[in-house]
Parts: structure tokens; sequence; C-alpha cells
């Protein structure tokens, strides 16, 4: 085992302790917003098909990583407007009366 | 400065902004900016990826990156709330296909070279496949299920989980194989379209009912797949933010189990609600008679009454009722009367659906309460007002041991000083359970479709 691994346990551990401490904060009337907002995070993972996509290894490479990169872009993005759509309808009382 | 130095420190700095993003998201008034955050850290990250000098070609990746935008626009702007569960199932595939061939790719790359995969590199690469592969199709087969496309019911089959198991033993085995003898891309394929299997076969048995709980757990596999790319790429950032979304969604896995009183393997494997429960209907016979009550009445109730708890359930939403309720309970607003609402962890498809819909409706969130701080207030309740809602009111479930939802927390509406029920006929919820919260003498069953009864008590609270 070498040390990158052994230090990317390390980090895992850790934020996965990160998570539990600051997501248990999160009210349930949030629970949906966070799941959307929390899947846009998981769309991080873009950042390793736009270089797959970038690299010019082969075309079976670019391919995959062009698929890669629009669904994690569909991910990122619609993730966080949809979050956000949702975050804009709570309100703490009535003044606001536009809603969609 | 170094440019590679200067990357890391934009993606460090983009998990700070995703922790700090998710610690705003403790109270609605923060929400919006902690989303914005995140999302700020998120494009961080990809403009600090952009200036990596392995990319030599930016043609696809714009192309790639205008069509994702485009596509989760039009979805983000156009999507219903309550389809919100369907949409996140999607997302959740989509980011661990995304995960997933990221770690493909990093395999496909090496060529066809004999030489054993580097034990750290092969393990990750495995696990993110077959990570990622079980995401992307058991999240379609979600979005199916609750889109309709798919039947709604646990479909089970003989031998299920021994097959099930089999088919989890191979595709481990296969990986074992693959990391050592790593000859040729169509073991990796055999791989792939395992793990593309098995998502599928892991989400079929699983029954409408339990789908938010189903939703939540692909979620947390949507960010343990992005770990497993991070490990693939020995980025930690891409571990940090797969970390958080894999703790968030088993947070809210575990908070879904509890409401409906089941451990996670009784859900994965139980197959609730394919009709296994035989449910012995009506113990006490025919003699049981149900009160009924007309809008007229009901409403005389409600507008004279001091306090009154609305109870939502999925079948509200079904019906597109929320607006209605809500000028309901405007309108007792204004006649001086105290209005809530209970909200049951598990009354919409996802959690905290519930909240969303009738926060479109323009309801406050203030008024919203959740069942361990309604149920103390409840005997002190006049009216309970239950409204598409069935099993998560159901006294069965605290009362009778032998219930087939015995422990599951309810609302107790049965212990206000009334009760009225907004319902089609008697029959059963979703788990098919027979429930005796109807024949109680101070409950009133005011039998029609939601969308109608509400309409017509609006009208009568007006007249009276």
């Amino acid at each position: 085992m070498t040390g990158t691994l052994l230090v990317g346990i390390y980090v895992f551990v850790l934020a996965m302790f990160v998570g539990f401490e600051v997501i248990t904060k999160v009210p349930p009337t949030l629970h949906t917003p966070l799941m959307s907002g929390a899947n846009a995070i998981s769309g991080i993972s873009i950042v390793g098909a736009l270089v797959v996509a970038g690299s010019g290894h082969s075309q079976l490479l670019t391919v995959l990583g062009v698929i890669a990169v629009v669904m994690a872009t569909i991910n990122v993005v619609g993730g966080f407007l949809v979050t956000d759509r949702m975050l804009r309808m709570f309100r703490r009382d009535r003044e606001g009366e536009e809603g969609s | 400065m170094n440019p590679d130095l200067f990357i890391w420190l934009a993606y460090l700095l983009s998990a700070v902004l995703f922790i700090v993003g998710l610690t705003r998201l403790s109270s609605p008034e923060t929400a919006r900016t902690g989303n914005a955050i995140a999302a700020l850290g998120m494009l961080l990250a990809i403009v600090a990826t952009l200036m990596d000098r392995a990319i030599i070609d930016f043609t696809w990746i714009v192309v790639g990156l205008l069509a994702g935008s485009a596509a989760g626009l039009v979805m983000a702007r156009t999507v219903k709330m309550t389809s919100m569960p369907q949409m996140v199932a999607v997302f959740n595939g989509f980011g661990g296909a995304a995960s997933g061939l990221v770690a493909a790719s990093q395999y496909l790359a090496r060529g066809s070279t004999a030489a054993p995969l580097h034990m750290d590199l092969g393990i990750s690469i495995m696990v993110g496949t077959l990570i990622g592969g079980v995401t992307f199709s058991g999240s379609l087969v979600a979005f199916g299920k609750l889109q309709g496309l798919v039947t709604e019911r646990a479909a089970t089959y003989p031998l299920q989980k021994t097959f099930n198991f089999l088919l989890a033993a191979a595709a481990i085995t296969a990986s074992v194989y693959l990391i050592l003898s790593p000859l040729d891309a169509r073991g990796y394929l055999a791989l792939a379209v395992l793990a593309l299997i098995l998502g599928v076969l892991v989400v079929i048995p699983i029954g409408g009912a339990d789908m938010p709980v189903v939703v939540a757990l692909l979620n947390s596999y949507s960010g343990l797949a992005a770990s497993a790319a991070g490990f693939v790429l020995s980025n930690n950032a891409l571990i940090i933010s797969g970390a958080l979304v894999g703790a968030s969604g088993l947070i809210l896995t575990n908070i879904m189990c509890r409401a409906m009183n089941r451990s996670l393997a009784n859900v994965l494997f139980g197959a609730f609600g394919g009709g296994t429960p035989a449910v012995a209907a009506g113990a006490a016979g025919g003699e049981r008679v149900a009160n009924p009550i007309d809008a007229e009445d009901c409403a005389m109730i409600l507008g004279y009454a001091r306090s009154v708890v609305f109870v939502p359930g999925y079948g509200l939403a079904v019906a597109q009722a929320q607006h209605r309720l809500r000028e309901l309970a405007d309108l007792l607003k204004a006649r001086g009367v105290e209005v809530k609402y209970a909200i049951h962890p598990v009354a919409g498809r996802m959690p905290g659906h519930m909240n969303v819909l009738l926060a479109e409706a323009n309801v406050p969130y203030p008024e919203l309460y959740e069942i361990e701080d309604i149920n103390p207030e409840l005997p002190n309740t006049d009216v309970a007002v239950v409204v598409g809602a069935n099993d998560v009111v159901n006294p069965a479930a605290r009362d009778d041991p032998d219930s087939p939802i015995a422990g599951m927390p309810i609302v107790e509406v049965d212990r206000a000083r009334h009760c009225v029920i907004l319902k089609r006929s008697l029959s059963p919820g979703f788990a098919g359970i027979d429930n005796e919260l109807f024949y109680l003498p101070n409950t009133r069953m005011f039998f029609g479709s939601a969308e109608k009864s509400l309409a017509d008590l609006v009208h009568e609270v007006k007249a009276l």
C-alpha cells in the first residue's frame, strides 16, 4: 500500500466524519434540497472527466470522456439550479406572493 | 507559481466551499447562499482543471460542457416539484456514470499491457467501476419506477437473493482477476456489464413505498462513486466531495428507515408492498361502522375550532391539491384558527418532499412540524385533518405489536379531539393494512377526491 492511497483513506474517513457532523444539522424540512444539492456536489467527477476528454489519448477515451463530461455537467448544473429553485420557495411568512 | 500547485490549492478551496455551503443548509434562511457557495466551489474546481497541462484539446470539452449545461438548465427549470424524486434519481445516475467512466478511462488508458495493475490503482478502478455502474443502472430503474414506466410493485422471482449474491460474487471475482492479470479490455467490459445488471436487479425488487429509501441510498452511492474516482486519480478534492455526499446519503437513508421502523436490509431484501404481508383484514368483522361527514358539517367543525392540524400525505400531492389546502388554511387563519401542518418523514416520495411541495404552495415553513414536535400538541388540538395519508396515521403502528407496521412512528391524530379524514374510500394504503382509525368514535370520514373535497370545504368555510 503506497503513501498516496493511505493519505487518500485518511482524507476519506475524516471527510466522512465532517459530512456526518454537518449533515446531521440540516433540518428535515430541507432534506430534499440537501439531496439535490449534495447530488450536484457529487458531480465533482467532472474534474476527472474533463482531463480524460481533453488529453487526446485515443478516440475511444475521448468519446468516453465527453460522455462523462456531459453527464457530470447535467448533474452539476441541473443539481445546483434545481436546488436554488426549491430553496427560493421556502418562506418564513407570506409577504412575497409571487410563487411559481 | 507552479501551475500544479495552483490547481491543488484551488481544489482545496473548492472542498472547503462545499463544506461551508452544506453547513449553511442548517437553516432555510441561509440555505440559498449555501447552495450558491457550493456552486462557486464547483466552478472553481472546473476552472482550475481546465488549466491542467494534460489537456491539449478543448473542442470536445467545450461541446460537452455546453450540451450538459443546456440539458441541466432545461431539466432544472421545467421539472415539476412532484417529479423531484425522479429528477434526483436521474442526476444520481448521471453522477455515478460519470465517476464510473472516469475509472474506466484510467483502465483503458493503460492499453493492453500485460503487466499487472498496480494494486492500489487496480482496487480503486474496480471499486469505481462497480459503484458507478450500480449507481447508474439502479438510478435509471428507480427513475422508471417513480415515473411509472416500470412496475411500482416489488418485482420478485424465486432465488432472487441467491442470484444477486452470486452476481455480486462474480463481479468481485472478476475484479480481483482483472487486477492480477489485466490482459484485455473484454474482461473489464464484462465487469462493467455485470455492475450494470447488478444495479437493475438490486432496485427492481423494491416496492413503490420504499422508494424514498432507495433514492437516498443511491444518493449516497453517487457520492461514493465520486470518492472512488478520486482514489483512481489520487485527487483529494474528489475524495472529500464524494465522502460528504456519501455521508449525507447514508444519514438520509437511516432517517427514512427509522421513519418506517425498518432496517435497511429489510427494505432492500424484504420486498415490502409486493403483496407478501398477508393482512388479516378487519379482525372485528363487519360490525365496525365509519362515520361519514359532509362538507357543511366539516366546515363548521373547522371554522369554529381553535386549533387545526393538517396531516398531508402523498395523496395530496398526487391530486395537486396543496394549493387548495393552503387556501383553506388561509381562510381558517383569517377566522383566528391556529393552523399547523404535521409532516411525517415518509409523507412524500423522497426525504423532505412534502415540505417542498407545501413551500411551493406558499405555506410558510415555520408552520410545518415534525412528528416529535406535533404529537405532544395533538391531545390539545381541536381538529386533526388527514389529507391523502393513511399508514402514517394508523394507530395500529403504536398499539398493535403484530401489525406489519408495528413500531413505525405515526402522527397521533387519534389523540386529537376530532379527526377528519379526507379519503376516496375506506381502502387500505400502500402497505395494504386496514386502519382502525377510520372507525374510532371521534373520527369522521369525508369521502371524495382531495381536490374536490378541499374545494368544497373552502366554499363552505367562506359561507360560514
